[in-house]
């Protein structure tokens, strides 16, 4: 089931963060979410992973969601498997698959608190993905992490994804991300949806490819920023 | 609690292999004491400290081991352990139970909570008249006071402990359509336990507090009565062996919750240490 948002708004007091939000988001489709810091851009994956009541216009979406944060959010006293186990309803042997899915079998019996960051994270990604959601929404997920484990990562979701095939809406500010693994681009700018671009350079991608640092030059702009610095 | 302290620095010199100046340092923390049990004896085989006021150290411990063959001791312990422990039990779940009510919502906690810092405004020692005239002189004072006790560090812990739990974990619960019941379950009170378990030794504490009081004021069994029938005979040999039994039991239940502290906080240890 596609998710469809319309006149989607949220103010906090007298300050409009999300004027009128006009989205589809279409079944397996993997879309980027850029915008400004303090742009909306949590405000809205908040408001489709049902974590906003006070949200108002029309959102349509399914049942099947799952959520990654920007901090991993485990439980800090299950073990691992335990936090991947926590309120499914699949066999154990599921959560099994997923751990591995994202390298982590070693780690199954560890205390949450001694995983590193990148161990965090996948633990994390792998506990949404375990639900096979039909939408996967990722709140800047990666920010956090170190450049080299933010490549092995990257590579991994754009793995499971192409596996499992959920529609992913992926939060982030940076522009390199959305272009290395997003079939789509939105910009959140004053509360609405200013820029909407297809991505369609096959996979992998490489940073270098004509048509991306022409897309790279778009998005800046549109973000504000030239390529050499604020514009 | 400051002798399970100074037993910390013993515990570390054996761990460490070079720290011989530690281990004597250990050793020098007894001598004091030890001198101060010399000097106590001297005084009484001297007459200088009389027996009606405080019985000599050899006089206490065979009084301990006469009283332990008799069999008085051990069942005084087994009375006074079985208040204690019913008592914590009763007052215990009630704490909790409560702390649950009211940490779970706002609805619950103004049902709940004014009437809990009420109660806890009274000095609970002063209800003892009412208690007995309630209760008699059976059991149910003495258990219900100790209950009375442990129940408000147990409430006031455990509420503050449910609802400092982070608000995020509680999202995560939602996002993973967690059911209230599983939410309680696996996210609220396993975090609120770390808080509890202060309560926990908090309510400890004043159990045997509660108990000692109340023995000493109406009992026909138990170490406070023994206590307390040693008085009209001057056996103040008698008595100080309660008191001591009295700080063994409080310290072995202390060590009991730490313990159970230890495994049931296994999570933050390493991030602790
Ligand atoms: N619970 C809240 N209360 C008040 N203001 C909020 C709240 N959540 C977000 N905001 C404000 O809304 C704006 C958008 O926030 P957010 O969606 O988190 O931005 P971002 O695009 O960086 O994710 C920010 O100005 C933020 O301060
Ligand atoms: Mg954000």
């Amino acid at each position: 089931m596609a998710t469809r948002l319309s006149g989607v708004a949220r103010a906090f007091g007298d300050r409009v963060v999300l004027d009128s939000i006009d989205l589809e988001l279409r079944d397996g489709e993997f879309t980027a979410l850029l915008g400004r810091s303090g742009s909306g851009k949590s405000t809205l994956l908040r408001a489709l992973a049902g974590l906003d009541d006070e949200v108002t216009g029309t959102i349509e979406v399914t049942d099947s969601v799952a959520v990654a944060f920007q901090e991993p959010r485990l439980v800090p006293w299950k073990r691992l498997l335990a936090n991947i186990t926590l309120g499914l309803d699949a066999p154990v042997s599921k959560a099994k698959e997923a751990l591995a899915e994202v390298g982590l079998t070693e780690r199954a019996g560890a205390w949450p608190l001694t995983l590193s960051g990148g161990e965090a994270q996948r633990a994390s990604l792998a506990r949404a993905l375990v639900r096979e959601p039909e939408l996967l929404l990722l709140d800047e997920p990666f920010s956090a992490l170190d450049a080299l484990t933010r490549i092995t990562i990257h590579h991994l979701v754009l793995e499971l994804w192409a596996r499992h095939r959920p529609a992913v809406l992926l939060v982030t500010h940076d522009v390199d991300e959305a272009l290395l693994l997003a079939d789509r681009v939105l910009v959140l700018d004053e509360g609405r949806i200013a820029h909407d671009i297809p991505i369609t350079t096959d996979r992998p991608r490489h940073r270098e490819d004509p048509d991306l640092v022409a897309l790279r030059t778009t998005l800046l702009a549109a973000l504000g920023v030239s390529p050499e610095g604020r514009s | 609690m400051s002798v399970v302290e100074l037993a910390r620095p013993v515990e570390k010199a054996r761990a460490t292999p070079k720290a011989p100046r530690r281990r004597v340092t250990a050793w020098h923390r007894w001598l004091s004491p030890l001198a101060l049990l010399v000097v106590w004896q001297l005084a009484s085989a001297t007459g200088l400290l009389p027996e009606r006021l405080l019985a000599a150290p050899a006089t206490i411990a065979a009084t301990a081991v006469d009283l332990t063959q008799a069999g008085t001791l051990p069942t005084a312990v087994g009375v006074s352990l079985q208040r204690v422990l019913i008592g914590f039990a009763v007052g215990g779940t009630i704490g909790v139970l409560l702390a649950v009510v009211a940490g779970l919502s706002r609805a619950g906690e103004n049902a709940v909570d004014p009437i809990m810092q009420m109660l806890r405004a009274l000095p609970f020692f002063g209800l003892i008249p009412l208690f007995i005239l309630w209760f008699g002189i059976g059991e149910e004072p003495k258990i219900l006071l100790v209950a009375l006790a442990v129940s408000f560090p147990l409430y006031l812990n455990t509420f503050s402990g449910i609802r400092g739990v982070d608000g995020k974990l509680a999202e995560v619960a939602k996002t993973l359509r967690l059911s209230r019941g599983r939410l309680i379950r696996h996210i609220v009170l396993p975090g609120a336990l770390p808080q509890t378990l202060v309560g926990l030794r908090q309510a400890l504490g004043v159990a045997w507090l509660a108990l000692i009081v109340a023995e000493q004021v109406n009992a026909t069994t138990g170490l406070g009565y023994m206590i307390n029938d040693a008085r009209e005979f001057l056996r103040t040999d008698v008595i100080v062996v309660g008191l001591l039994v009295y700080s063994a039991l409080g310290l072995a239940t202390d060590s009991l919750v730490r313990l159970l502290e230890r495994r049931a906080l296994a999570w933050r240890r390493g991030f602790l240490a």
